[in-house]
């Protein structure tokens, strides 16, 4: 490999047309006679809807046409749920694109109006009379699963939409029994709210003389949506176009095919005119998917010196009013499996109840049961530390699965692939300084200073994953990835792809794969993708596997097309295949690197094809469909430092360290920036970030004003280290670290506010840990002293 | 975040926005817009016309007169910060003034703005009241003056009527031995104040001899500490003199009257007010040269 390209920080290719205004995203896009669509939405959590009047809408100045659930049923199909997670009693209640007769969220879609311009459609929807009955709302998962509350869909019973276990190991309740110490805590895994810079957006061309559809839609994965699109609406795939321009960032919130997106495409397809819809940011907070939402209950029995025994769980999961695309897996594959975490835990039991409320539905957002499950484990570590007084750095060490390089099942049934936990600690205790700091610690507290240390070990699961598991957890679609690399006559390279990077820097790390690969300069190469015409199929970039397994299918097409060229060399040189050598672009007889062909030399003569071997065909190009053996699973150590304001509840986040392994790193400037953003948006909820409803499910934090997401100026300078533990089964080694940041961030700072409090006796505050919560908590905690 | 339809004017002098103002009855002064354009997009309001008056000379700028600084109302939050005759004369209000928002909004958003908006969150009107600020009204008939206390009438009410446009602030030159200053508990997503506090002091001989203390953020309109005030006067402004005035701040908030919202309790704010009232004190009293 070219110690200059795979693996050097090299400037991320997209960022010249992203910041300097150049980059076209779906609203940037203007076609012909395009028409635009607004969508009247429900104020109401639940209601019946005893009418709508349109009349006034209809003739409302540039009012092309208004459509209610009476025009599209029939005609769009439901809203589908591809993720049908099996022995689960899985009830998925019909997602009617626009509402039939009842409303189950504040955002649920009511009509929309097509108008020459944005305005008009939005002065319409003014007109737009609907009669609404309201009904009895519930919005908290553990309340939906109460007796006597309010129904959201007749045909299901106790708003259950699935009831998900995962057992593991030795017996549970005997681990528990025996145990000489149990520690217990009840968590809010609170709902966040994904805000992507760009809100979401479609834009649909269908023409009627040919039958074909174009669409340009904010997406995270385009063949996906073609697939369900061609379901839903009935346009054939080989008719229909899926483009995923520039995204601006989706977080998990980009995966789902939205009612909206379906009924744009229905609105051009009536019409036979191009129609454009552009989400408002205030239609970003009520309608696109939200994140977490759990109640856990969760316990953890252990020796008295602290050798965990058994872990067990109940969490109760919002789903939201409907299931969205992928949102069964979420709290139970990606969540429930990773009960283990980094430790050897003998015995594990969790029930998950997945419920219906009068929500936005619950999507994947950033970590997608991870960071769930994550919080979980490292919070009972901590307790299971502070009950014994050991450090928790001490108790941590007492468990972490051993250093391992090929393998390791955990008894929820998963194999990690490698890891070496106990080193990701100790890098972090010596880079953080950690002793000093607890030294530090205890003097700050003789002054009536209150400092607090948090740590997070975590493994988390990504790559995702291979397909035969994917059929097996009920995923309704294969998981591998595909490359097409394809040499010009010049030897400059054209790479098309499946996934469908939004951000993440992939243009720029492919092409650092490919000049690892073949020599060539990373300028040289063009990363294609996110139009479904001129890429190969693939599933899309999510759940940190865009490298882990998109990455890994270009490796092999580029090592395909080296050794055809090297056949192809040989026969240049007069030589047998067995004789050549290859080093950084260059083929040459063993022994003789100074008559060399280069890979540029070699793919003139394959275009041009004037002198080939036998049998060896024009044209130097490699397809590549690769389907990873197993998931891929990076890990890490956390710590955060923070200062907690007794007075008045304030919390100062005052520095931050992570160590993250996730294999040989592409370019590790972007893997910073991952970790870096990774780890803000997971500080967001442990300090900031909150979804509210009120009890009627009006949403309380619906615009930028009320929802507070992490600023630069309330943050520390992050300390990013890493250690490098390649993966036994991916082509170059690597893990995904799209995610890792966030898995980890919130139980840190989360562990370091309670460190902090340990000596006013505070045990657990809900999050966000506000100033006001934090403070009410040590009232609490010293009115009981 | 689509705003109804109206019309727009742009007025070039004062007496042509107030006959504007006259002509459209329904119409709205937009400055620096950065709290009326929200409002429009999310369509909670839908006035007829907008009279402009972002570019009309000599309603913006600060300059010293008669003992008075002078601050015309489209001055922008950024001149107030970076305004060394501010940060002198009136350390408070150019401190508050650079806790605004963000650099977009200080450089759109104008004190006039700001007050006329009357925002309970607001920075600017605790620390106008704690100044001592008199606002200069125009309107068709003429110009009136209004003292701060008189000016914030309650929750976004001012003493800027329908059809009058608020021209220019003024307020005294700060005195030998006097030093004021701002501090502020920002809403974590909206930067405006939860709880932000205004305290200006002076010593003589080693005590204070006047104290001005004003609390924004949690109640309808900026309310001074009178409380607080007579618990300084006549004391070295030592930490622990200081702390104890400062706990004295509840008096001055009546419990009807304090604000809460999902993110801050009005318990909550009632009981740690102290701490920025203490903040600024501290700050204050150390910038008395
Ligand atoms: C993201 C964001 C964050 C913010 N954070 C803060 C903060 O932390 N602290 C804070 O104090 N403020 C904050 N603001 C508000 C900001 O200070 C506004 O600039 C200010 O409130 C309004 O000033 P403006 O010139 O933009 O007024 P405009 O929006 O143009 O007008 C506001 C209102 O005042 C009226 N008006 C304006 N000028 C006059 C005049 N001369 N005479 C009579 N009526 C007039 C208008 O008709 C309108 O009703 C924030 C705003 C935003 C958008």
């Amino acid at each position: 490999m070219s110690a200059t390209t795979f693996g050097s920080g090299i400037r991320r290719r997209e960022d010249p047309r992203l910041i300097t205004g150049n980059a076209s995203y779906t609203d940037d896009i203007t076609l012909p006679g395009m028409l635009h669509a607004a969508l009247l939405r429900s104020p109401y959590a639940h209601a019946r809807i005893n009418s709508i009047d349109t009349a006034q809408a209809s003739e409302a100045p540039g009012v092309v046409a208004v459509y209610t659930g009476a025009d599209t049923d029939g005609e769009i199909a439901p809203a589908p749920c591809a993720w049908l997670l099996p022995d689960s009693d899985l009830k998925i209640a019909d997602y009617h694109c626009v509402a039939k007769d009842t409303v189950r969220y504040v955002g649920d879609i009511v009509a929309v109006v097509v108008a020459e311009t944005r305005y008009e459609a939005y002065d319409a929807l003014d007109l737009i009379d609907v009669d609404y009955e309201p009904l009895d709302a519930v919005v908290e998962p553990k309340k939906s699963a109460a007796d006597g509350a309010p129904q959201l869909h007749g045909e299901i019973d106790g708003n259950q939409a699935f009831h998900w276990t995962v057992t593991g190991g030795g017996d549970i309740e005997e681990a528990f029994s025996e145990a000489e110490v149990v520690v217990k805590e009840t968590i809010v895994q609170q709902r966040l709210i994904p805000n992507a810079m760009e809100p979401r957006a479609t834009l649909a061309s269908y023409t009627p003389a040919t039958g074909e559809l174009t669409v340009w839609n904010t997406t995270q994965n385009p063949h996906i949506v073609r697939f369900l699109c061609s379901l839903v609406i009935g346009v054939p795939e080989d008719r229909l176009r899926v483009i995923a321009p520039e995204v601006g960032g989706g977080f998990g919130s980009k995966i789902a095919v939205y009612p909206a997106d379906f009924i744009t495409i229905f609105c051009s397809k009536k019409l036979g005119v191009p129609v454009k819809w552009v989400e408002s940011r205030s239609e970003n907070y009520q309608a696109t998917t939200h994140g977490r939402d759990h109640v856990q209950e969760i316990e953890l029995a252990a020796t008295a010196d602290g050798k965990i025994t058994g872990l067990r769980a109940t969490v109760w999961a919002g789903m939201g009013a409907y299931l969205s695309t992928a949102a069964p897996g979420i709290p139970t594959i990606l969540h429930g499996l990773m009960l283990s975490g980094v430790y050897d835990i003998p015995a594990i039991h969790e029930d998950v109840y997945g419920l219906y409320t009068n929500t936005t539905p619950v999507e994947a957002y950033r970590g997608a049961g991870r960071p769930e499950a994550t919080f979980m484990v490292e919070r009972l570590v901590d307790l299971l530390a502070a009950k014994l007084g050991l450090d928790p750095a001490e108790v941590r060490r007492r468990n972490f699965i051993p250093k391992f390089d090929n393998g390791h099942d955990v008894v929820t049934g998963l194999t990690y692939d490698s890891g070496n936990y106990d080193g990701a600690l100790s890098k972090l205790l010596g880079e953080s300084n950690y002793e000093q700091l607890r030294a530090e610690q205890a003097e700050a507290r003789k002054h009536g200073r209150y400092i607090g240390l948090g740590l997070s070990t975590y493994v988390e699961i990504c790559g995702l994953g291979p397909s035969q598991v994917a059929g097996a957890i009920g995923f309704q679609g294969g998981l591998w990835e595909s490359a097409i690399v394809r040499f010009h006559p010049s030897g400059k390279v054209h790479v098309m792809i499946g996934t469908s990077p939004h951000g993440q820097g992939e243009e720029t790390t492919f092409a650092q794969i490919i000049a690892g690969e073949l020599g060539v300069s990373p300028d040289d190469v063009k990363v294609i993708h996110g139009d479904t015409d001129n890429t190969p199929m693939g599933w899309g970039t999510y759940g940190s596997r865009t490298t882990a397994v998109g990455g890994a299918a270009l490796a092999l097409a580029a090592r395909k097309i080296r050794d055809k060229a090297k056949v192809i060399a040989a026969h240049l040189l007069e030589a047998a295949v067995e004789d050549m050598d290859y080093d950084d672009g260059k083929f040459f007889v063993k022994g003789s690197p100074d008559s060399s062909k280069t890979i540029q030399d070699i793919a003139l003569m394959a275009n041009v094809a004037w002198n080939m071997p036998e049998g060896v065909e024009a044209g130097l190009e490699a397809t590549t469909f690769y389907d990873p053996p197993n998931f891929v699973f990076p890990y890490g150590a956390h710590l955060a430092v923070v200062e907690v304001d007794a007075d008045s509840g304030n919390v100062e986040l005052k520095r931050y360290v992570a160590v993250d392994d996730c294999g040989p790193q592409i370019n590790p400037v972007i893997v910073e920036g991952q970790v870096h953003g990774g780890i803000v948006q997971g500080i967001g909820q442990a300090l900031w970030e909150e979804g509210v409803y009120d009890d009627d499910g009006q949403l309380l934090t619906g615009t930028m004003l009320d929802y507070a997401l992490p600023r630069a100026d309330r943050l520390p300078d992050i300390e990013v280290h890493s250690t490098v533990t390649p993966s036994p089964h991916h082509p170059l080694g690597v893990k995904g670290i799209g995610e890792a940041g966030t898995i980890a961030s919130t139980a840190a700072v989360y562990n370091a506010v309670i460190d902090a409090l340990a000596p006013l006796g505070v045990e657990a505050v809900n999050m966000p840990l506000t100033p006001e919560r934090v403070w009410r908590s040590i009232q609490a905690a010293q009115g009981r002293n | 975040m689509f705003a109804p339809q109206f019309d727009y004017y742009r007025a070039s002098s004062v007496a042509e926005a107030a006959a504007l103002l006259e002509q459209h009855p329904d119409a709205k002064v937009l400055a620096g817009g950065h709290s009326l354009i929200p409002v429009l997009k999310l369509r909670l309001a839908a006035p007829s016309a907008l009279i402009d008056i972002g570019r009309i000379d000599g309603m913006r700028g600060i300059r010293e007169e008669a003992g008075q600084i002078v601050i015309g109302a489209l001055t922008t939050h950024a001149e107030l910060a970076a305004s060394v005759t501010l940060q002198s004369g009136a350390t408070a209000l150019s401190e508050a003034a650079g806790m605004i928002g963000d650099p977009a909004v200080r450089n759109r958003g104008t004190i006039g703005g700001n007050v006329a908006h009357a925002d309970p969150a607001s920075d600017l009107p605790a620390v106008l009241r704690c100044l001592g600020a008199e606002f200069a009204i125009a309107g068709s008939s003429g110009t009136r003056t209004v003292d701060a206390a008189d000016f914030f009438e309650g929750l976004m009410t001012t003493a800027v009527e329908e059809h009058e446009i608020l021209t220019a602030i003024s307020i005294p030159s700060g005195s030998g031995g006097q030093g004021s200053a701002y501090a502020k508990f920002s809403h974590p997503a909206s930067r405006y104040a939860v709880i932000g506090a205004a305290a200006s002091v002076t010593v003589a001989d080693g005590v204070c001899s006047a104290a001005s203390v004003a609390l924004g953020g949690l109640v309808p309109a900026p309310v001074r500490a009178a409380a607080v005030e007579d618990a300084l006067v006549g004391k070295a402004l030592s930490a622990d003199a200081i702390a104890d005035a400062a706990r004295c701040v509840g008096d001055s908030l009546a419990d009807d009257e304090v604000l809460g919202d999902v993110y801050a309790s009005a318990e909550y704010r009632s009981a740690v007010a102290h701490v920025w009232v203490n903040r600024a004190l501290t700050a204050a009293a150390a910038r008395c040269g």
